[in-house]
């Protein structure tokens, strides 16, 4: 489904990504980890399509199209969903208007109807449901005045409704409580765990894992993969930190 | 006002005009003049979108109300001036977009002067402008000596589509009086890059991503106007066209 190959990505002209290569494949959860500063964030914003992230070498095919060529909306379309590490705020958007704009977007892009505003919010108040945030929240400005948990399932629910087929979820973990960690691993499992879907989770901690059960679990160290192995390979982690499995 | 000679660059208050559309027009008509009688209640939508210099004297006797909604988006110069006068206790409130591009040249100008004490005004303006267009806001509060307790407000926010837009935004103060507050607070900026991206990666194309943060910033000036949903659709429809 993904297939990246010795990408090389620079941020205001600083070396981010060396030569990462990574391959993911429907109906698999790869789950990346590493330290502050290895790239972790950059991968996602690159392959996302982040003005800013500039490629230098080495290319990203989604489904067998070329990645990096595609504008950050047509990637959407395609079928990539990015779960930011920090939501972003926009006062004076609703949520179900800019979420029902966006998929009816996606939708046009692939030659498919629009839906209708009733079947839309049948299918945001499901969503909203799974991942346990009040339906007049996904009313309200995006992300307005929500904590930082709230921020957080509010993109697990925008997953839930745009249906991607991989979703990049960044540090989605960071700043959840136990409860609502459950709640978020629940929905991406229940969303994203299917035999023509695939997830790449970028975390810090084995916290999530426990969770959502990686397939496949790599250490991303100075911009390159440097370890991959199972689910094993988190717990190692966790046990004798970064410095150690990465050298 | 019809009296004066043409004027030039030099004054102040026509310091950003098209001259030349000034001196096709001139010598102007006389200003449209409403007066509210004391206790009254006066609301009105302004759509200006042809090229005109439109001039209106409000004046609201005592304990008056008037709420003024204006959306300037047509023509190559299209001016709306307004000189409002308060009287004891009188209330006045604007709500004010102009959204431009191409060369279009928009201008809101208000003198709000607090004759008498206890009035309040605010105003609300906000400009897009794309292209070279320029869009000014030139607004002066004038409060009389025995004007006290006024209570005013200048809230001016210009969106820069393109880099070659200008925006002018000059709130003034002419304060004779004690015990008043007059807030003023103008800001000119660009539409948020992450907030962009953000309503992009979730499948929208930018200009429709660009429309909606454009349509979230203009929005709140409508609140409350008479003809609300038609003021909305038209600036939507403008904005519409410059992204």
């Amino acid at each position: 489904m993904l297939k990246i190959e010795n990408l090389h990505a620079t941020v205001a002209e600083k070396p981010i990504l060396k030569g990462l290569s990574l391959s993911i494949n429907a109906g698999e959860i790869h789950a990346i980890m590493g330290p502050n500063g290895a790239g972790k964030s950059t991968l996602s914003y690159v392959l996302g399509g982040r003005p800013g992230y500039e490629v230098t070498d080495g290319s990203a095919t989604f489904n067998g199209q070329d990645l990096l060529a595609m504008d950050p909306h047509e990637r959407a379309a395609a079928g990539l969903f990015l779960g930011f590490q920090y939501p972003v705020e926009i006062p004076g958007v609703s949520n179900v208007q800019f979420l029902r704009e966006s998929l009816n977007a996606q939708r046009k892009a692939r030659g498919q109807e629009p839906l209708s505003g009733g079947d839309f919010l049948k299918l945001a108040r499901e969503k909203a449901g799974l991942l346990k945030l009040d339906m007049d929240m996904l009313k309200r400005p995006v992300n307005v005045g929500f904590s930082g948990g709230e921020k957080k399932r509010n993109e697990m629910v925008q997953m839930g409704i745009l249906d991607p087929k991989l979703a990049i979820l960044d540090e989605t973990d960071s700043g959840l409580d136990i409860d609502a960690l459950r709640v978020v691993g629940d929905g991406i499992n229940t969303i994203m765990r299917r035999p023509d879907k695939a997830v790449l989770l970028i975390t810090h901690y084995q916290r999530l894992l426990d969770y959502v059960q990686p397939d496949f679990v790599h250490v991303l160290a100075a911009g390159r993969i440097v370890k991959s192995g199972g689910p094993e390979l988190a717990r190692e982690l966790e046990e004798h930190g970064y410095a150690e499995i990465a050298a | 006002m019809t009296a004066r000679a043409l004027p030039s660059r030099r004054d102040e208050a026509w310091r950003y005009s098209d001259i030349d559309a000034v001196a096709a027009a001139w010598p102007l008509p006389a200003p449209e003049a409403i007066v509210v009688p004391a206790g009254g209640d006066f609301r009105r939508a302004i759509v200006q979108d042809e090229g005109a210099i439109r001039q209106i004297e409000l004046v609201l006797g005592k304990g008056a109300t008037a709420s003024l909604h204006v959306l300037n988006i047509g023509g190559a110069y299209g001016r709306i001036e307004l000189a409002v006068t308060l009287h004891e206790g009188a209330d006045f409130h604007l709500g004010a977009a102009q959204i431009g591009g191409g060369e279009q040249n928009l201008e809101i100008v208000t003198t709000v002067t607090h004759a008498e004490p206890g009035a309040t005004s605010r105003q609300v303006v906000r400009s897009v402008l794309g292209g070279t267009a320029t869009g000014t806001y030139l607004g002066k509060v004038a409060v009389a000596r025995d004007a006290r307790q006024t209570d005013s407000e200048q809230d001016v926010k210009a969106m820069l589509l393109e880099r070659s837009a200008t925006a002018n935004a000059k709130p003034e103060l002419e304060i004779f009086a004690d015990d008043v507050k007059c807030a003023h607070g103008c800001a000119i900026g660009e539409l948020d890059a992450m907030s962009l991206y953000y309503l992009q990666s979730r499948g929208l194309p930018p200009a429709e991503a660009k429309k909606i943060l454009l349509q979230a910033f203009v929005a709140g000036v409508f609140d409350g106007a008479e003809d609300e949903a038609r003021l909305q659709e038209l600036a939507l429809a403008k904005l519409g066209e410059l992204v």
